[in-house]
């Protein structure tokens, strides 16, 4: 067997998949708080809990509606995000105005809400959720075992954060959304419904986190919990990555993914905090972040 | 929290009997274990203390915090590792545990005070959740047992804790001793120029204050106020465990300081009596705690940020404004 510093190659090559997957997530999700926070100034604490009702959702419509996995790549991000928009324009949109940090506290609250009725309904323990049988079984890339359905999800979300990133920076829509960025008052003047554009990127902000939640349905369970302990990771990476630029949002999660897989195989006890640590060590050198630039 | 927008700490020109309400609170509190369970009262005096020292930071430096449960619960398992394995006098634990507290305070803050706003309060969110990590799995934190059967042992060698009313009055005394140092630090020339840093902190730089210095120093201090609330709780309830370190914990203090407003001395007292009570309530019923806690939070930040105290304060100054011929 092959060992790269006395490592078993596919132990080493398994990780680093393992790592590119869970960077997939903290790209999608820290690509969404980019959005939301680069438009509305505040921290959708609530992410993680839209992630995971992306996942329940998907669970729900499959196992109370028959309703598979395909559709439900389109569908569970519709619900999630017109949940969302029921949240803005109800409550968020309120805050605007104040204190950013309270914007951070409503969604925590709205986080501790959506968490604790999915435990009371469903328990702490995950439940499973099948890939769709054209993702079960595994390629073989000649160096190890490739799950089909892990290759999916990494090329789904690369497609995803490119989608988004060109979005925002090529269309008319996300012209509108980095000029109310710099400048709201001033797009407003200029005709453009700015609370609507508000209301559309919180929604396309929970919606991009739902989209995440389904995909990781099949890799990891669903449970409750599964979006609280992930979304302060995805702060880190926030934290380190800078919010100024989406595609700096996206680097730094594929990046600290691998990262955190290469700790698990070189020094495992580190491997649960590799990326506070990177956040320490990134606030000592460059306290803006990789990509951000000064607030 | 930099609330410029609305005025919610300006509490001159009420005339409340500040000393005769002070002197009927601290008979309340001298009585009150003859008519509540008093580990219930400890329970509400260990949070009150956590939540004083927490507001000190988003109170009086603007500064929200998400990561407070790192020096509650760190100084708890300090405390408690002092007393159970080295056989240390409790109070010398508790010492040991608010010290601990503030060492870690002044790693966290070193760091999160290099960003403003929204981002220190995710970064001491992070660094708190890297803390529990660490506690899940270094030995003497006992991982998801924790440090059970902590003796109560003699204080100085003469008070036997074991005694409920004992306990009860040490802890007091502990949470007056709280108090007062939060009191003496708001109210001091230090006090005031961290009011200004959280008023406006361009021009307190501007002014030639060293910011960062300052809110280190207050982050410090805060710590090892929440250190000793953790200490004492760790006697008192004779363990520490991951509950304690775990955002869930940061979560609550912020919701008790909030809840009772932020900004008021007495503020987080009332909330933490609040919460506390709450859960002991819910306690028995399979409601969940989680579900009401963020209800709570969600109302308090839509409709009611001034929080219980804040808004009795804002009471009496209409009142007071009112009876006054303008």
């Amino acid at each position: 067997m092959s060992t790269i510093f006395g490592i078993p190659a596919p132990a080493l090559y398994g990780q680093i998949l393992i790592g590119l997957i869970n960077g997939s997530f903290y790209a999608l999700l820290s690509l969404g708080l980019a959005v939301i926070f680069g438009l509305l100034r505040v921290i959708n604490f609530a992410h993680g809990a839209q992630y995971m009702l992306g996942a329940f959702a998907a669970y729900g419509l499959l196992n109370y509606a028959g309703i598979g996995y395909w559709p439900s790549l389109v569908l569970a991000p519709l619900i999630v995000g017109a949940v969302a928009i029921i949240i803005e324009r109800t409550m968020l949109s309120r805050l605007y105005g104040l204190d950013p940090l309270y914007g951070l506290l409503l969604t925590f609250g709205l986080a501790l809400i959506f968490e604790g009725v999915f435990r009371y309904w469903f328990g702490t323990s995950g439940k499973p959720y099948a890939p769709p049988p054209q993702l079960t079984g595994a390629f073989n890339l000649g160096f190890m075992f490739l799950p089909i359905y892990r290759g999916w999800v990494v090329v789904a979300s690369l497609v995803i954060c490119l989608g988004t990133w060109l979005l925002i920076e090529k269309t008319r829509l996300g012209a509108y959304l980095r000029a109310a960025t710099e400048n709201a008052t001033l797009v407003q003047a200029f005709g453009v419904n700015v609370p609507r554009l508000l209301t559309l990127t919180y929604g396309l902000g929970a919606a991009l986190a739902a989209l995440a939640g389904v995909l990781a349905a099949p890799i990891y369970q669903v449970s409750p919990l599964m979006g609280t302990n992930l979304i302060i990771i995805v702060f880190a990476v926030v934290v380190v990555g800078g919010m100024g630029s989406i595609l700096g949002a996206i680097v730094t999660g594929y990046v600290l993914g691998i990262l955190e897989g290469l700790t698990k195989v070189f020094y495992p006890e580190a491997s649960s905090i590799v990326i506070f640590v990177v956040m320490a060590l990134v606030l000592l050198v460059r306290p803006a972040g990789l990509f951000g630039r000064e607030a | 929290m930099t609330v410029q927008s609305q005025p919610l700490q300006k509490q001159e020109g009420i005339q409340i009997p500040i000393k005769a309400l002070a002197a009927l609170a601290l008979v309340g509190l001298l009585a009150a274990p003859f008519a509540v369970y008093p580990v219930l009262l400890m329970s509400v005096l260990c949070f009150a203390l956590f939540a004083c020292a927490f507001n000190l930071l988003i109170g009086y430096v603007g500064l929200l915090s998400f990561g407070h449960a790192t020096f509650f619960g760190g100084a708890a398992y300090f405390t408690a590792h002092a007393v159970k394995v080295w056989g240390w006098d409790p109070l010398a634990g508790i010492l040991l545990g608010a010290l601990g507290a503030a060492a870690l305070g002044l790693v966290v803050g070193f760091l999160a005070i290099r960003r403003q706003g929204i981002y220190f309060a995710m970064i001491t969110l992070a660094l708190g959740q890297m803390f529990a990590f660490i506690c899940l799995q270094v030995p003497f934190t006992h991982g998801e047992d924790g440090i059970q059967g902590v003796p109560r042992g003699r204080l100085l060698g003469l008070i036997d804790l074991n005694e409920p009313l004992a306990m009860y009055y040490v802890t007091l005394a502990i949470f007056l001793f709280g108090y007062f140092a939060v009191w003496r630090i708001v109210n001091s020339p230090f006090g005031n120029i961290l009011k200004a840093i959280r008023e406006n902190e361009r021009r307190a730089i501007s002014l030639g204050y060293r910011v960062d210095r300052y809110k280190l120093g207050a982050f410090v201090m805060s710590a090892a106020l929440a250190g000793l609330a953790g200490g004492t709780k760790a006697i008192v309830f004779q363990f520490a465990t991951l509950t304690d370190v775990q955002w869930q914990m940061s979560g609550e203090v912020i919701l008790m300081t909030l809840l009772g407003g932020i900004g008021t001395l007495i503020g987080p007292v009332v909330g933490a009596a609040f919460v506390i009570a709450l859960q002991n309530y819910l306690a028995s019923s399979d409601f969940p705690v989680t579900v009401l806690i963020g209800v709570i939070f969600v109302v308090c930040v839509l409709v009611f940020r001034r929080g219980i105290a804040g808004e009795v304060l804002e009471f009496l100054r209409q009142k007071k404004n009112r009876s006054l011929p303008s």
